[in-house]
């Protein structure tokens, strides 16, 4: 069943062309969903709309079936079950507050009922933080921790989709790996999205993939089929660009 | 090994020295605040009092001399920091009001009012404080409180143009961001987000701007467009003092002394508060590495 759909969505922004053509896709609940392309192609964009931060220019983002409203109370229950994780660690977290109070914001803005106290305490451990992370402000983290601080504000909600804008991209190789474990074994209880240019991050995580180019939706489908049998041309130079490692003295002579 | 506990020394001589520019800037203003309270209850001579001979040297009975007319210089001084003060205090109360305000509503105005609003506060920063006030003073009369209007009007256009693009490149960071999709509207941003970040920059700014003020207040004084007599403001001193300024120097030097004194502490005060500021220098009350979990397991 799919849980946030768009239909035919278009957008431009004030005076700009138009950065998404026609856009349709469907997350379905329980598969991960990657959005593919190279920088430029839209995907941004297309994460703030499916979060609902900008409207579409043309056509529909649903929710369970139901274009996204404006209204405060249902943004509310929208933003409960749709949360987001930006690329970088370093800007996302507000640096005046203490973590507790960053990943207090949510329960108190969206109002969910509950101590605010093991609600925080269960995101830590969820994201294999210490308790005693909450007293502490975000510069004493590594760039890691911080996106696991950002991770966990976003399961603090109890979101049923996760919007990950790029999570990995600014952090170091084997903090990155650590993250995508994090994020697949979140995704046992969230349907993640993914936007990456980072193939290998995708094939790990998502079942599901579409490729953007330009702001149009070039190829989509199962992460295994796209993968290995690229239908588009964008897709193959997309795949061919995908640095590998050679082995010693197999190097072309 | 060792670099690191050099690197620590340096770290915690330059952190204590730099809390000792916040200790002097409050002792020096201090004194000049306390200086304007006592004033309020007790003068050495009434203001008025033309009784000592004119231009006399410091001594016991008149600690500063006296100018002219026979009057107490200290007795003027102390006033002077009274008049200061309350020109600082004004001036610093409407441009923080007005900048703040109008900075906000420029960042998060759409492009025309932005535009608009941008333009009018680069005119207003061009346009040069004295002829404000001599406008101020045609339209009102010269008095303490034309001053402080054009002071405060001059500064605003200074702290909303900052105010402006602090809070627009904050507002393009991640967090407010996050903060959006965690559900919180824009006046919870403002408050938990916006303001706390941008606050320690203004009020450094602020602090500056007071000591600005003073000397602004001082200027327009010895223009004979601030407060009228029998207020004695400093900058006034200084004109009278012109005079005699290679006879008596004492007439000159004394309010300038005192317009040095609070205009360094203001200083002061704004470069300690730049460094608490900086939330990097805040540390949880343990001040211990957090244990990572993103080494080798």
């Amino acid at each position: 069943m799919s849980i946030l759909e768009t239909s035919n969505v278009g957008f431009a922004y004030r005076r700009g062309p138009a950065v998404l053509h026609d856009v349709s896709f469907a997350v379905t609940e329980g598969r991960n969903l990657a959005i593919v392309g190279e920088s430029g192609a839209g995907k941004t964009t297309l994460l703030r709309l499916l979060l609902g931060l900008a409207s579409p220019t043309t056509g529909d983002v649903t929710f369970d079936g139901t274009a996204l409203l404006r209204e405060r109370a249902y943004l509310r229950s929208f933003r409960r079950n749709v949360q987001a994780v930006f690329q970088d660690p370093y800007s996302s977290l507000d640096p005046r507050q203490t973590v507790g109070r960053i990943l207090a914001e949510p329960l108190r803005s969206l109002k969910i009922p509950g101590a605010a106290g093991p609600a925080i305490a269960a995101a830590l451990k969820a994201v294999d933080l210490p308790a005693d992370a909450v007293s502490r402000y975000p510069h004493e983290f590594s760039g890691g921790q911080r996106q696991r601080i950002a991770i966990a504000r976003a399961i603090i909600p109890g979101p049923r989709v996760l919007l990950a804008d790029e999570p990995v991209s600014a952090l170091d190789v084997s903090t990155r790996v650590r993250i995508v474990d994090l994020l697949a074994s979140l995704s046992e209880s969230i349907t993640v999205v993914l936007v990456s240019h980072d193939l290998g991050v995708v094939a790990a995580l998502c079942q599901d993939t579409v490729v953007l180019e330009r702001g149009r939706v070039v190829e989509a489908g199962a992460t295994e089929s796209v993968l290995r049998s690229p239908a588009s041309p964008y897709t193959r130079r997309l795949l061919a660009s995908v640095p590998r490692l050679s082995a010693p003295g197999t190097e072309a002579r | 090994m060792t670099a690191v506990v050099a690197l620590e020394a340096i770290t915690t001589a330059t952190r204590r020295r730099r809390s000792w520019t916040l200790v002097v800037g409050l002792v020096l203003f201090g004194l000049v605040l306390a200086t304007a309270i006592v004033s309020l209850f007790w003068l050495p001579y009434d203001p008025a009092d033309t009784a000592g001979s004119r231009l006399e040297p410091p001594s016991l009975a008149h600690w500063a001399g006296t100018d002219r007319l026979g009057r107490d210089l200290a007795t003027q001084l102390m006033i002077g920091a009274r008049i200061a003060l309350a020109v600082g205090i004004g001036s610093v109360a409407i441009g923080a009001v007005i900048g703040i305000t109008l900075g906000l509503v420029a960042a998060f105005a759409g492009r025309v009012l932005d535009d608009g609003v941008s333009a009018f506060l680069d005119i207003l920063i061009a346009f040069p404080t004295l002829l404000l006030a001599m406008l101020i003073v045609a339209a009102q009369g010269a008095s303490l409180w034309s001053a402080v209007l054009a002071i405060g009007l001059a500064m605003s256009a200074i702290i909303a143009r900052l105010t402006r693009i602090l809070a627009k490149r904050i507002l393009a960071l991640d967090y407010i961001t996050a903060s959006r999709t965690s559900g919180t509207g824009m006046w919870g941003i403002i408050w938990q987000h916006l303001l706390p970040n941008v606050w320690p920059t203004i009020l450094v700014n602020l602090a500056l701007q007071f000591g600005l003020s003073v000397i602004a207040e001082a200027s327009l004084s010895y223009l004979g467009l601030g407060a009228p007599p029998p207020n004695s403001s400093w900058g006034r001193m200084l004109k009278e003092a012109e005079g005699t300024v290679l006879t008596a120097p004492i007439g000159a030097i004394a309010p300038g002394i005192a317009i040095v004194i609070l205009v360094l502490g203001l200083n002061l005060i704004a470069d300690g508060l730049r460094d608490i500021g900086d939330p990097l220098r805040r540390v949880s009350a343990r001040a211990v590495p957090a244990p990572t979990t993103e080494g080798p397991r």
